[in-house]
């Protein structure tokens, strides 16, 4: 139905880098919703021996388990798409107040050679949603950048309880295109 | 849904941790945390002042970072039901040391006492049974309460579901601290983990 035009390549090595992060910095849980631009990552968490990949059914669940694991002493990170941190807004309130580390990586949408006009709405505000809200952001454009990032948010995050999204360009990813 | 019998939700929460011993409690957002703040202050209690919806998946988190420790969830009917996504969450990682009591006056009593949808049409005990809790029961006498109270302590035999009737009365706010940030740190501290 649908084949990805202006991805560089099929089978990106990016969410390798990713992962090999959140291994570096002991990551037990990861809740995601489903998500074309995290798949191979996703894949990835859910054939590790050391990460448990959680399905939601809305992305705000991942906010509060996070939020519950680290009560009990783990670390995670919530992987989602830009239309997914709308649904989020109330419960990023428990960040500030609980101070715990939150680490999200979020696939953006809406915002680089987009089909669908629905997705630009949410994708043109992600940033500033997240800002408001107390959350840094971080933003990796391209492949060789992406280590770097990941490396930077995971510290602040991990090391100074400094609540940190990293936007994963659409640019990056590669736009969704759909094909008759 | 029958109006008999409904339970003191204070003689529901205190029996559910009376002998509580290593149990960590999560009250969810409105009574249910006053409740458990009034069964007795404690370490292991994680009061929530907002974040509402969200007092099931943070038992989730907590279950699954401590295998071995019963994890108990203590929420409302209304707070249940702006969560009820995360009951399928929770069928599917079946977590065996997870345990929810829902409180359910079938009431909005915080915001005015308005009529909650378990009034006429949600059975939450359903829903949870639907999402793959196996071990969903609905609650109406304090005998039920006590086998729940010690099941919880079963570490392996969860995740488990209780929707227990109570009354709708209106009682004296037994506060619990705001800070949420030392209510968790104290958590974490009773746990053995250092501050960062």
């Amino acid at each position: 139905m649908h084949a990805r035009a202006d991805a560089p390549d099929t089978a990106p090595n990016w969410p390798d880098d990713i992962f090999a992060t959140l291994q570096r910095f002991e990551v037990r849980q990861v809740p995601y919703v489903p998500d074309a631009g995290h798949s191979k990552l996703i894949q990835r968490v859910l054939g590790s021996s050391t990460m448990r990949g959680i399905p939601l059914t809305t992305e705000e669940e991942g906010v509060a388990l996070l939020a519950g694991a680290w009560a009990g002493g783990q670390r995670g990170v919530l992987l989602m798409q830009s239309s997914g941190v709308g649904n989020c807004i109330n419960m990023l309130s428990l960040i500030p107040i609980l101070r715990f580390p939150f680490l999200t990586l979020v696939t953006m949408r809406g915002e680089w050679g987009e089909f669908n006009p629905w997705q630009v709405p949410m994708g043109s505000t992600t940033q500033g949603v997240f800002e408001l809200s107390g959350v840094k952001v971080l933003r990796a454009s391209n492949a060789a950048e992406v280590p770097a990032v990941l490396e930077a948010a995971a510290g602040q995050a991990y090391n100074a309880l400094t609540p940190t999204a990293v936007l994963l360009s659409q640019r990056l990813i590669g736009a969704k295109v759909f094909t008759k | 849904m029958s109006k008999a019998n409904l339970l003191d939700r204070r003689q529901v929460v205190s029996t559910l941790l009376v002998n509580r011993k290593d149990v960590v409690a999560i009250g969810g957002l409105g009574a249910s945390t006053n409740d458990m703040c009034a069964a007795g202050d404690h370490a292991r209690n994680f009061y929530l002042w907002g974040g509402m919806g969200g007092a099931a998946m943070i038992g989730l988190g907590l279950a699954l970072a401590q295998p071995k420790l019963p994890v108990l969830v203590i929420t409302g009917d209304g707070e249940m039901l702006m969560g009820m996504g995360s009951l399928a969450t929770i069928g599917l990682q079946k977590p065996s040391n997870l345990s929810i009591a829902v409180l359910d006056n079938e009431a909005y009593g915080e915001t005015g006492g308005q009529t909650s949808h378990t009034s006429a049409a949600a059975d939450l005990v359903g829903v949870a049974k639907a999402c793959g809790i196996k071990d969903s029961r609905a609650i109406t006498t304090m005998a039920e309460v006590e086998a729940f109270a010690k099941a919880i302590h079963d570490v392996s035999g969860g995740p488990r579901f209780a929707n227990v009737k109570i009354d709708s009365a209106s009682l004296e706010r037994i506060l619990p601290s705001r800070d949420g940030t030392y209510i968790l740190n104290r958590i974490r501290g009773d746990l053995g983990f250092q501050p960062i």
